[in-house]
């Protein structure tokens, strides 16, 4: 009996647009001059609302934040593909899917100052609260799908992760479930490369993350993540394969964590401060504005009106929290389960009591 | 009334549930084709198809975690864990989503799921498939936790926790399911989360105990004057029950098969302290496992609290 290959396994990678802000035509998703100037608008707004919530969290306005610094095109081209009747489970580093989705700006900035109920998901979207604990909501995505399969429903599922998820046993449980089912999921790592201060390399030994999803029976693809086009036109294409009963896909974005973990994380104590320079050369942000000025459609003019709009927006979202009706202390009860059990009521009337 | 033992009468909660509503679904490891291990699920698959009665790869993080995403976009599973010893992979999804989903998003999101596992000792079976680790449920806000004690109101229960609006823990004691046969009703008879039952009144002591030590309590104490509170729900638990009888015996003995430390017994025990002192005539005492690991089958009767026992702590307390 001959020893032979049984299986070989291709592992496919996306580039569109490269740092200088060329584009491959051929390769070009079909975005009009509106809608990849939105692309870039959401962008800016991303990037805006991250430095605001930077700036707030020095000045004690808000608490511990993640910021999505450099990874803001793998966030706004995901979830711009996405409709609105599709259901979202983010990690909490996904700013950037919240602000394409049109999740309301003052929300975010309330859930970062500590206040719960800036996640109450408006009516008409499907976003769940943003899971702390990492990857293991990948197989909550996992059973969303499976309801809507049942349902009958035409949408997809969409889970947002980081590296570090891929190492936890919740991803591989969720992955496999969505193989063996076919599920209607599109699961989007976000490879920045850190997990605080663990690097890629040892999260995981294999080349690449992307094919870890050939394991599970399904496809996965690594796209750089620092090109919009690249992360919004993969992300499309799985949306349709999932809507269309062709099971789940793994989308590898391949970038760059370039703010520390979170506000309470000092980068420079484990990683070098080239390495973030040679990041900071492949910006998303400034290679779709090179692109944009190359097919004629940005002027300086329009990027201070475009600044000033941003600015604007984030000014009244700011206010908007921080002008919000303080929560009551008995909130704290109200929604543990649909009925306050016997000894909660008790507690709640301690509390109610403490405050009179 | 149709005689039935506790297997097939929450079969048949399941069954009638599921006619009546379709958003229940069941998964699990065997659940399917073989019914489930102790054939809890047989005949589902034939009723109600592969849709709804859901085989699984051999995942309990994965099979409560793809529940509580079901549940979050409104249907109601049923995820059963094979043995309540295999339950701890699942213990984070339980924990720090399935029981707080609804306050994470002020009631923007609920996650009405019911996970049902066998347990308890005495069935001469490997390692961990003995546990009765129901304490740590307990512990846990968001979820409630149920352990029927006999088919009538595990029938009964199971209806109730199908309708409950949040995620229940659903613990059904092993040794009993084929031991106890009884009258249960076909159709709708719920019986209601959160309260307790007096199984016998009496009035020289309150022993308190559920699930699968319920029949033991009851066999040994025929010759006392003893009045037996079945908890049922041990979260939220029903403290007026207990403490009206308290009142009434001044004695409390409180019998759980899992180890004495920081079991449920400790927490009804500083419950009765706190809110009942002035009542008791003596210490509360607690017949439970000692702090060990379940043992195997050999040494399992040395673990589990007998008739000695129980009867030992009854006789002491009637001293004072």
């Amino acid at each position: 009996m001959p020893r032979s290959v049984i299986e070989t396994f291709p592992v496919t990678r996306l580039d569109i647009l490269d740092a200088e802000g060329n584009a491959d035509e051929s390769l070009l998703p079909p975005l009009s001059r509106e809608d990849t100037l939105r692309l870039y608008e959401l962008l800016v707004l991303s990037r805006a609302f991250d430095g605001r919530a930077l700036s707030l969290q020095r000045e004690g306005r808000i608490g511990t934040y993640p910021s999505i610094l450099g990874q803001e095109a793998a966030q706004v081209g995901s979830a711009f593909a996405l409709e609105k009747s599709d259901w979202v489970f983010p990690s909490f580093r996904e700013t950037g899917m919240h602000v394409a989705m049109g999740y309301p700006l003052d929300l975010l900035f309330r859930y970062w100052a500590g206040d719960e109920r800036g996640l109450v998901t408006p009516e008409g979207l499907n976003i769940l609260p943003v899971c702390v604990s990492v990857g293991t909501h990948i197989p909550h995505a996992v059973g969303a799908a499976m309801a809507a399969r049942y349902r009958k429903d035409p949408i997809a599922v969409v889970a947002y992760f980081g590296d570090g998820a891929t190492s936890k046993g919740d991803f591989h449980e969720g992955f496999n479930m969505a193989g063996v089912y076919r599920l209607p999921v599109v699961f989007i790592c976000q490879n920045n490369q850190w997990a605080i201060s663990v690097p890629r390399g040892l999260q995981t030994a294999a080349a690449t993350i992307a094919q870890k999803a050939i394991a599970y029976g399904f496809e996965g693809v690594q796209v750089d993540g620092n090109d919009v086009f690249a992360v919004y036109d993969a992300t499309r294409q799985a949306l349709e394969r999932a809507r269309s009963g062709g099971g789940p896909t793994f989308i590898e974005c391949f970038t760059y964590r370039i703010s520390h973990h979170t506000t309470a994380d000092d980068a420079d104590r484990y990683r070098s401060v080239d390495e973030v320079e040679e990041w900071k050369k492949r910006d998303p942000i400034e290679r779709l504005r090179r692109f944009l000025e190359k097919s004629g459609f940005w002027t300086i003019k329009y990027q201070r009106e475009l600044e000033q709009r941003t600015r604007e927006t984030i000014d009244q979202a700011v206010r908007e929290a921080e002008s919000a009706a303080p929560a009551e202390r008995r909130e704290i009860f109200l929604s543990v389960f649909e009925k306050r059990t016997p000894r909660q009521i008790r507690e709640m009337k301690g509390v109610d009591d403490a405050g009179a | 009334m149709p005689v039935r033992n506790m297997v097939q009468a929450i079969n048949l909660a399941l069954r009638e549930e599921m006619e009546r509503d379709d958003r229940i679904v069941l998964l699990g490891e065997d659940v399917g084709k073989d019914g489930g291990v102790f054939r809890i699920t047989e005949g589902l698959l034939e009723m109600f198809g592969e849709e709804r009665i859901i085989d699984t790869p051999l995942a309990e993080s994965g099979i409560v975690g793809a529940a509580v995403g079901m549940a979050l976009y409104g249907l109601r599973p049923v995820a059963e864990i094979q043995f309540l010893g295999f339950i701890y992979p699942a213990f984070d999804q339980i924990f720090s989503h399935a029981a707080r989903y609804r306050s994470r998003s002020r009631g923007r999101f609920s996650c009405p799921l019911v996970i049902r596992a066998p347990y308890g000792a005495g069935i001469k079976a490997p390692e961990l498939h003995e546990e009765s680790c129901e304490a740590f449920f307990c512990h846990m806000p968001g979820v409630k936790v149920v352990v029927p004690s006999g088919p009538y109101v595990a029938k009964g229960l199971l209806i109730s926790a199908l309708r409950d609006p949040d995620p229940v823990i659903f613990l059904e004691p092993t040794r009993l399911y084929r031991m106890i046969r009884e009258d249960v009703p076909d159709g709708d008879h719920a019986v209601p989360l959160g309260q307790a039952r007096i199984v016998r009144e009496g009035n020289d002591v309150t022993v308190i105990a559920w699930g699968s030590m319920l029949e033991r309590v009851v066999k040994s104490l025929e010759p006392y004057d003893a009045e037996i509170v079945d908890l049922l729900t041990l979260s939220p638990f029903d403290e007026e029950t207990v403490l009206r009888s308290v009142a009434k015996t001044g004695r409390v003995v409180i019998v759980h098969e899992a180890p004495r430390t920081c079991g449920f017994g400790a927490e009804l025990a500083a419950t009765i302290a706190e809110e009942a002192i002035l009542s008791l005539r003596g210490p509360v005492f607690r017949v439970a496992g000692p702090d060990v690991p379940v043992p195997l089958a050999k040494l399992v009767e040395h673990y589990l609290p007998d008739a000695a026992r129980i009867r030992a702590a009854v006789e002491e307390l009637l001293r004072y």
